[in-house]
């Protein structure tokens, strides 16, 4: 008897903590989209470098916009971009802008010197694209470090976030996108390249191959002047 | 001398023959022109199918600096048997017409004769050339606009900024021009052999074809020889449009990938071109005029 | 005499065929040179080594007291030429193609100069029109004009009367004549039309399968005031013995298979026909033939008869 007693205690207690857990990392997620909430719009210049194995680019001039709720546009000023297929949604606002999610403690671990802690956030609603979502959340400064999204028509795709002078608004200085791409491979006949025979590519180059990313670093924030509708569309 | 390239310009342009070239450059161009302006989406999509599952480009792929690019790789196929019409013409045209003898009974040396006629007809090759650069450019830069240039190469894309790429052109015009001058070296040469016009004209163009043939087999019994066909260099002009990367994989606006490249086609085609006309003047020196 | 053309030992070989053989021979100053011999002789192979069109395989040429291959430009610059058909561009008019000709033999183009050198072939009404549109006389009469332009003192004819009607034929005869006679030029004329050459060569050169046969000036080859009369009999050989008997056995010339032929002056004429009866000759026909055409005939195809007759 006195033995159920000490287990169905001890039970009593896992199953309290883990509510309470629980109860917090949806509140820690609260928290960042309250932070986040703080900013009605922004508009900002940044500059984009793309970095895919088999993509030559140099590094574009873009600008930035975002307005509540879930209204984000990146322009190339002038010439032509090229970005990940499905956009960029790199922005945490159209992630944990909703609140059809179930947030999960998933661990805690160090990124770039920092303590973080990884939520694991599942969407409730089933028509969602996005199927899970993993959170690096500096609870501290309540930025959201890194996340790694898995969509059902996009793929999976990591999002780093760097942060400085607006950190207050949540607002990154530097944005790293990585997403998976296909192999890219055009018939010579048809570029009528006939130059020396390609090397063989190695294990290594053929996974580089496989992964792009996009860098996009801001600069000159203007946060809560009011964006018109127009710039979205 | 002057005197004597002048006479041989005059000679060529007073030609009706002359101006065919010029003409099918222009009908060319003019219908590409208009294929891409109306149905220019069509075929960009097409060229982008496999690029686009996981990439999105945005902005005017199909401008003026794409549709030059797509021109010129059609057409600097086709341009040597233009240039072979004047260039294989040179000598045997003026044998079978007859003028040859008494071309050679006036007192200017056979060196200068066959100098004069080279100039002639390679200033023919330029001025062919400019009007190209002319219609596929300018006129399609005024048509379609510029923007980035997108280029799809084999295993890779590139993406050059707007600022950066007419000089790019300027240096793929001048490299065409070289190997354009090649193709009229070879010409002017053979035509010292015939006293018709068809038999230089058609060996000029089977020269090539077979060449460029050898230049692309990879087979590895003719990778010898590879490196000293001139066909094998004639489009190297296509390496002003790479460029270089740093270690970060961000393109170095005003670079080209392989400068050496160029120049080694540039010298090789050169020497062709000496070696053509050289030979060329040296049989015509010794050669007995029977026509 | 200047001399304007010396020739020694000039040979051409293609391949196995001499078509030139040690072939020597002079032009002064002045001459109007008959250049004879049959079709593929070798007049046109020597004509074109003359004006630097084909390398000589052995021999030297001087013009103008000069060595052709070493004052090459110096040479041309004083010598006018038509070789065989004259070709010009046919997509230019006359006045083009004259000017041309004249800037790459170094003079001054002008208007004046080159409508002077078409109203002396007959071409001034036809000065613009394209040569596309022109007669084969023409186009002759259009390559002297080029071939004069720049007043050079030799001017070498190559078959100059090729497809010309009688009255091209006799324009040309009359040019050369003027271009001599008036103009003092030196004119080397080469035909197989044995009639024009002996109306204005002064003197002769003829040439057989490349080689020399005769040179020499024309009024010593032949006399124009003799004959030769050609006589077929009933019976030749009985005629030809009955005449070599008797005084006109000197005017007796290689003869014919089936006839006789005699070179005598015209005025004797009349004395055969009353020897001839005389000697009791039954006469079927007493013909007088052309005086160079038979001796030009003579040359290149009767030297086996003459060395039978000379025994």
């Amino acid at each position: 008897m006195k033995i159920y007693k000490c287990i169905s205690l001890v039970a009593l207690i896992v199953v309290l903590q883990t509510s309470v857990f629980g109860q917090d990392m949806n509140a820690l997620v609260a928290k960042v989209k309250a932070k986040l909430d703080l900013v009605n719009d922004y508009e900002a210049d940044g500059k984009m470098k793309t970095d895919v194995a088999f993509i030559k680019a140099p590094l574009g001039r873009v600008k930035v916009y975002f307005k509540k709720p879930n209204k984000f546009r990146l322009k190339k000023e002038g010439g032509i971009s090229l970005l990940p297929k499905g956009g960029i949604s790199v922005n945490m606002n159209s992630i944990v802008g909703t609140n059809d999610y179930v947030a999960i403690f998933s661990g805690e671990t160090v990124l770039n010197n920092v303590k973080v802690k990884i939520v694991k956030l599942l969407p409730t609603n089933e028509n969602s694209d996005v199927v899970l979502t993993t959170m690096y959340i500096d609870e501290a400064n309540l930025l959201v470090k890194k996340s790694t999204t898995t969509t059902k028509e996009n793929g999976t795709y990591d999002i780093e976030m760097t942060y400085g002078k607006f950190a207050n608004f949540g607002l990154p200085d530097k944005v790293i996108f990585s997403f998976n791409t296909k192999d890219y491979k055009l018939p010579k006949g048809i570029t009528l390249e006939f130059d020396d025979a390609e090397k063989p590519q190695t294990e290594a180059q053929k996974l580089k191959n496989k992964k792009g990313r996009v860098e996009i670093t801001y600069s000159n924030y203007i946060v809560n002047k009011g964006i018109n509708d127009s710039v979205f569309k | 001398m002057y005197k004597l390239i002048q006479i041989e310009l005059y000679k060529i342009f007073r030609r009706p023959r002359t101006y065919i070239a010029f003409a099918a450059v222009f009908s060319l161009i003019t219908i590409i022109q208009f294929g891409l302006k109306m149905d220019g989406k069509t075929y960009a999509d097409f060229m982008m199918k496999d690029l686009s599952s996981s990439i999105t480009i945005e902005g005017n792929i199909l401008n003026g600096y794409l549709v030059c690019y797509i021109m010129l790789q059609l057409l600097l196929v086709h341009v040597p048997l233009l240039i072979a019409l004047i260039a294989a013409d040179m000598i045997s045209g003026e044998a079978n017409m007859g003028t040859l003898r008494i071309m050679l009974t006036k007192p200017i040396s056979r060196t200068q004769f066959m100098l004069a006629k080279f100039i002639a007809s390679s200033v023919y090759t330029l001025l062919l050339l400019v009007w190209l650069a002319i219609l596929a450019l300018f006129v399609s830069m005024y048509i379609f606009g510029t923007d980035d240039l997108f280029l799809m190469k084999s295993s890779y894309v590139v993406l050059l900024k707007n600022g950066d790429i007419f000089w790019r052109y300027v240096g793929a015009f001048c490299f065409a021009a070289v190997a354009m001058l090649t193709v009229a070296a070879l010409g002017f040469l053979l035509s010292v052999f015939a006293e018709n016009s068809i038999g230089p004209i058609v060996a000029t163009m089977s020269v090539i074809i077979f060449f460029t043939i050898l230049s692309t087999l990879n087979i590895p019994i003719f990778n010898a020889i590879k490196p000293y066909l001139f066909t094998t260099h004639m489009n190297d002009w296509k390496e002003f449009f790479d460029i270089q990367v740093t270690e970060n994989n961000e393109a170095i606006i005003g670079s080209i990938q392989k400068p050496e490249k160029i120049v080694n086609s540039i010298l090789v085609l050169l020497l062709h071109i000496v070696g053509f006309v050289t030979a060329a003047i040296l049989v015509f020196k010794k050669k007995d005029i029977l026509s | 005499m200047q001399s304007v053309i010396q020739v020694s030992g000039l040979t051409k070989q293609f391949n196995n065929f001499t078509a030139v053989n040690d072939l020597s021979f002079s032009v002064n100053k002045g001459d109007v040179y008959g250049f004879l011999g049959q079709n593929g002789a070798g007049k046109s192979t020597t004509i074109r080594m003359l004006l630097t069109l084909i390398e000589p395989t052995a021999g030297n040429i001087e013009l103008f007291g000069m060595n052709l291959k070493t004052h090459r430009k110096e040479i041309l610059q004083q010598v006018g030429a038509v070789v065989e058909k004259p070709d010009v561009y046919k997509y230019l008019s006359a006045y083009q193609n004259v000017a041309l000709f004249a800037k790459l033999s170094g003079i001054t183009v002008n208007r004046t100069v080159i409508m002077n050198q078409l109203e002396m072939v007959g071409l001034a009404q036809r000065a613009n029109d394209t040569v596309k549109t022109f007669s084969q006389g023409m186009k002759q009469r259009l390559g002297i004009a080029i071939a004069l332009v720049h007043n050079p003192q030799l001017i070498v004819l190559d078959e100059p009367t090729n497809g010309l009607d009688p009255q091209g034929i006799a324009d040309i005869r009359n040019l050369i004549l003027r271009l001599s006679r008036e103009m003092g030029k030196t004119v080397v004329v080469s035909s197989h039309l044995l009639s024009e050459i002996e109306q204005v060569a002064t003197r002769l050169l003829i040439i057989d399968k490349g080689k020399k046969l005769i040179e020499g000036a024309a009024n010593e080859l032949f006399d124009p005031s003799q004959t030769i009369v050609e006589l077929t009999a009933v019976d030749n050989n009985d005629a030809l013995l009955r005449l070599q008997n008797s005084q006109w056995a000197s005017n007796l010339q290689p003869q014919r298979q089936q006839s006789i032929l005699l070179k005598l002056h015209k005025h004797q004429i009349p004395q055969l026909h009353k020897d001839l009866v005389g000697l009791d000759i039954a006469v079927l026909s007493l013909q007088p033939r052309h005086s160079l055409e038979d001796y030009f005939l003579q040359i290149t195809s009767g030297n086996q008869h003459v060395q039978a007759y000379t025994n």
